[in-house]
């Protein structure tokens, strides 16, 4: 017998790779979803009947592929194929379409399929929708649930971006390593944009499924290129970020800073597959923003307490990002750990150049309020934090930072 | 006889399980772990992480992913307890100076369950 939830699971594991080659196949986006639509339809017929093939993704592209074939010629009144029975018996096909699938197509097919997502007219927001509609095969009506949109508006949006990239120059030849090596960048980027819509939409479990659709699409990348540092680097950010997420909230709802945070609620599973790739990367020497990251998550992830937190790693850390990518965000970042070792005046002291730069960036005022209040100076520390307040980006980080005022007003009445 | 079970799947599938799939398949697997220990049938078992987070060794060579040859066959392995890759590689190097044709995988392990049987062997035990 074979259960209904391994056929699904089957079929959406199948589902980059499968699509990417019936894309290769037609050259055509919307008849290369079409016919893994047929294929998965027949699968879920033929599958629980006659057990699942060796190769679920072989057959659901040999079939997939049949399957489009035939519309095509009963369309144009030619001789159909064989029937139903007879393609589906894959047994020689099967096996001789699955030695080449493990050949350079295939990653090349992958690749393709997540880099048309990222054509660069397309706004990110309508990059990570089409990628979850395209690769990850989620239905117009599940992201639009994930973006808290309407799903017309969805529609409207999907189906204007698949438009847009129906009439780009898709290229088809098989890249070069340099171009390679260039859409790895590209999807990898779009992939953490990914992760990011869903952490930064923090405990709504309406949108948690983003970073789980994330770091699959990246265990997909990674497993596709193992040799890549960034994407082991990539993989390991988002594992060791994910593994915080049962802590990163109070039962309101409220943030809690890492600090704060019960430690034995991070999960180990994805702390121990992130530190493995993190080793695994350093082993490169070819550092990157991604690897620091991880490496700057890791540090945090072996910390038994907070107060056991190897600061002046995370700031030697960080002070790599900023050569490798100087952002004024990245310095407020680095201002964290120089707070740490050299104290609040030290961080403010560094931050106060940025605040031109971070005007409207609600992190920057948290922490210029939170380094502030350190010094006691109360009064001003008020000031950034009405000046975070007003810039949240989500209820959660307002009362974060509304309860920095409770406790300053609290303490004013007492004095 | 001691018998070594090696469970194969399909890894992509595995870990694209959400949380309650994991969990609900663990649990099942729980009862049957049980089972084994009432029976003192059961040794340590381990759970291994994904192959991406794996590396082989092979002649003297790093290279990262898992032992993906169909050539050779897999004839025994170890677990070891060290502080991270690099040391894992340097026993893996170890062993390869002793037994140089040999391909070893890195492979960090997610979950241990150590041995639970009171008759535990305390001493070597040999089928040959």
């Amino acid at each position: 017998m074979t259960d209904l939830a391994w056929i699904h699971g089957a079929i959406a594991a199948a589902r980059p790779q499968a699509v990417g080659a019936l894309l290769r196949y037609f050259r055509d986006m919307d008849r290369a979803e079409e016919a893994f639509q047929d294929a998965c339809l027949r699968a879920l017929k033929s599958w629980p009947e006659k057990g699942p093939p060796r190769d679920p993704t072989a057959w659901l592209i040999l079939v997939g592929r049949n399957a489009a074939l035939d519309g095509v010629r009963k369309q144009s009144r030619v001789t159909a194929l064989p029937p139903d029975e007879e393609i589906s018996d894959l047994e020689d096909a099967e096996s001789r379409l699955a030695e080449r699938l493990d050949g350079s197509h295939y990653r090349d097919d992958v690749l393709r399929l997540l880099f048309i997502c990222c054509h660069p007219d397309l706004p990110a927001t309508q990059q990570i929708a089409l990628a979850l509609r395209i690769v990850s095969g989620l239905s117009v009506a599940q992201i639009a649930r994930l973006f808290l949109v309407g799903e017309a508006a969805m529609e409207q949006r999907i189906t204007r971006a698949k438009a847009r990239i129906a009439k780009a120059d898709v290229p088809f030849e098989a890249p070069g390593a340099i171009e390679r090596a260039e859409r790895v960048a590209v999807v990898a980027a779009m992939l953490y944009l990914l992760f990011n819509e869903g952490y930064s939409a923090g405990n709504d479990p309406k949108r948690a499924p983003l970073c789980d659709e994330a770091i699959r699409l990246t265990r997909l990348l990674l497993r596709l290129f193992q040799t890549e540092p960034e994407i082991m680097g990539l993989t390991a950010l988002m594992l060791l970020q994910q593994a915080r997420l049962a802590a990163r909230f109070d039962a309101g709802g409220e943030v809690i800073l890492l600090e704060d945070q019960d430690r034995s609620l991070w999960d180990g599973k994805l702390i121990s597959e992130g530190l493995a790739l993190v080793d695994k990367a350093m082993r490169h020497n070819r550092p990157g923003p991604y690897q620091i990251q991880a490496a700057i998550a890791a540090t945090h992830a072996r910390a038994a307490t907070a107060a056991s937190t190897d600061w002046a790693q995370i700031d030697h850390l960080y002070r790599g990002l900023e050569r490798m990518q100087p952002s004024p965000v990245v310095s407020l970042n680095r201002a964290v750990a120089v707070a740490k070792l050299e104290g609040p005046a030290a961080a403010l002291a560094m931050i106060e150049p940025l605040e031109n730069a971070l005007s409207g960036y609600f992190h920057y005022f948290g922490a210029r309020g939170a380094f502030l209040l350190q010094l006691g100076r109360d009064h001003e520390a008020r000031i950034a934090f009405d000046r975070a307040i007003a810039l949240a980006n989500t209820p959660a980080e307002a009362a974060h930072i509304r309860r920095h005022l409770d406790r300053l007003m609290a303490s004013a009445e007492m004095s | 006889m001691l018998y070594t079970l090696l469970c194969y799947n399909k890894e992509d599938v595995v870990w694209s399980w959400s949380k309650e799939e994991d969990d609900a398949v663990m649990n099942r697997l729980s009862a049957v772990h049980e089972k084994l220990v009432r029976q003192g049938k059961l040794g340590p078992s381990l759970r291994l992480l994904p192959t991406t987070a794996a590396a082989t060794l092979r002649s003297g060579i790093v290279i990262d992913g898992p032992f993906a040859e169909t050539k050779e066959q897999l004839l025994g392995f170890y677990v070891i307890d060290v502080e991270n890759l690099e040391a894992a590689l340097d026993v893996a190097k170890e062993l390869s100076a002793a037994n140089p044709t040999s391909v070893y995988e890195i492979r960090p392990i997610a979950l241990y369950v150590p041995e639970a049987r009171s008759n535990a062997p305390r001493e070597m035990v040999r089928a040959y």
